[in-house]
């Protein structure tokens, strides 16, 4: 029988390699995107495995707003990659010192 | 080993796998298609965990619109990958020594942790058995009861986000021909066009 920390095991495997995606790639912000996107993909099998083992429908329901937050930063994000890019030519976040902040 | 701890497993290395793959490819197209591997197994999970209608969720939006989105940008934008990837290697001892690390402390956590004693007590909206209602019934009737002003309040987030990606994405060019409706509506038969009396074997 399949345990809960099976789940856990998996869901902190996979944020793990969200983090390591983001020191790996930090010049291709895409690939910067993707493991943003894994890492919130890893939280929602966390919260979904404690709705599903404690019989808390709430995981569910947040695991649904967060998809949500998720899928509009993924659009945001690509549309200022998209502006950035038409502007400077490149994507490599290195350049981004536009405002010089 | 029965069917579900056997699906578990091969879902679960999928997900991994596929995620792995996701930030080492050297292709950003190939990631984009590992990120979407990633997605369908994470599918599968939510399936073997009795949430049907968050697995569907997760393969309408994010196979079907934040990957595809991804596949656009990737291809749409003439961006020289292999000079990005080039300084890669630098990078891999300082990423490695932090997923180490972090993955350390993850597993110290799995080990030790359990259930507070207040736990089952303090459940917010308690799971109804799968005979009485289903998974997607159940969440809708707290998603549109307890949570409604979450729900609009994610409804407004999705209609900035869609307003916010238009106006950064647009832009007038100048020398394009554009309709301009007010002209044509205000055109009529007689100063559109003009008729010749074209006599025979003379032409114009």
């Amino acid at each position: 029988m399949v345990g809960l920390e099976h789940y856990l095991s998996v869901a902190a495997a996979l944020f793990v390699i969200g983090v390591f995606g983001l020191f790996l790639n930090r010049k291709n912000i895409i690939i910067l995107l993707m493991s943003i996107e894994l890492m919130l993909l890893s939280v929602n099998i966390n919260l979904v495995a404690f709705s599903s083992y404690l019989g808390d429908l709430v995981g569910q329901v947040f695991t649904l707003f967060i998809l949500t937050v998720a899928a509009a930063e993924a659009a945001i994000g690509l549309a200022i990659l998209v502006s950035f890019f038409r502007n400077r030519g490149t994507i490599a976040v290195e350049d981004v010192n536009v405002m010089k902040g | 080993m029965s069917v579900a701890d056997f699906a578990f497993y091969v879902f679960a290395i999928t997900t991994v796998a596929s995620g792995l793959f996701t930030v080492v490819s050297k292709n950003p197209v190939h990631s984009v298609l590992w990120l979407i591997a990633a997605f369908l197994g994470a599918t599968g999970l939510f399936v073997l965990l009795g949430a049907e209608f968050l697995a569907m969720i997760l393969m309408i939006i994010y196979v079907g619109a934040v990957a595809i989105l991804f596949l656009f940008v990737v291809m749409m934008l003439d961006v020289d990958f292999a000079e990005l990837k080039a300084e890669m290697a630098k990078s891999i001892p300082v990423a490695l020594l932090i997923g180490t690390v972090l993955l350390m402390q993850l597993g110290a956590v799995l080990g030790v942790w359990q259930f507070a004693d207040g736990a089952e007590a303090a459940r917010a909206a308690i799971t109804p058995a799968v005979e009485e209602i289903h998974n997607t019934a159940a969440l809708g009737q707290i998603l549109y009861t307890d949570y409604i002003l979450l729900f609009q309040m994610a409804g407004l987030i999705l209609l900035v986000a869609m307003i916010g990606a238009i106006v950064l994405t647009m832009r007038h060019r100048t020398n394009v021909k554009r309709q301009n409706v007010i002209a044509q509506m205000h055109r009529d038969p007689a100063a559109a066009m003009e008729l010749k009396d074209v006599k025979p074997g003379q032409g114009l």
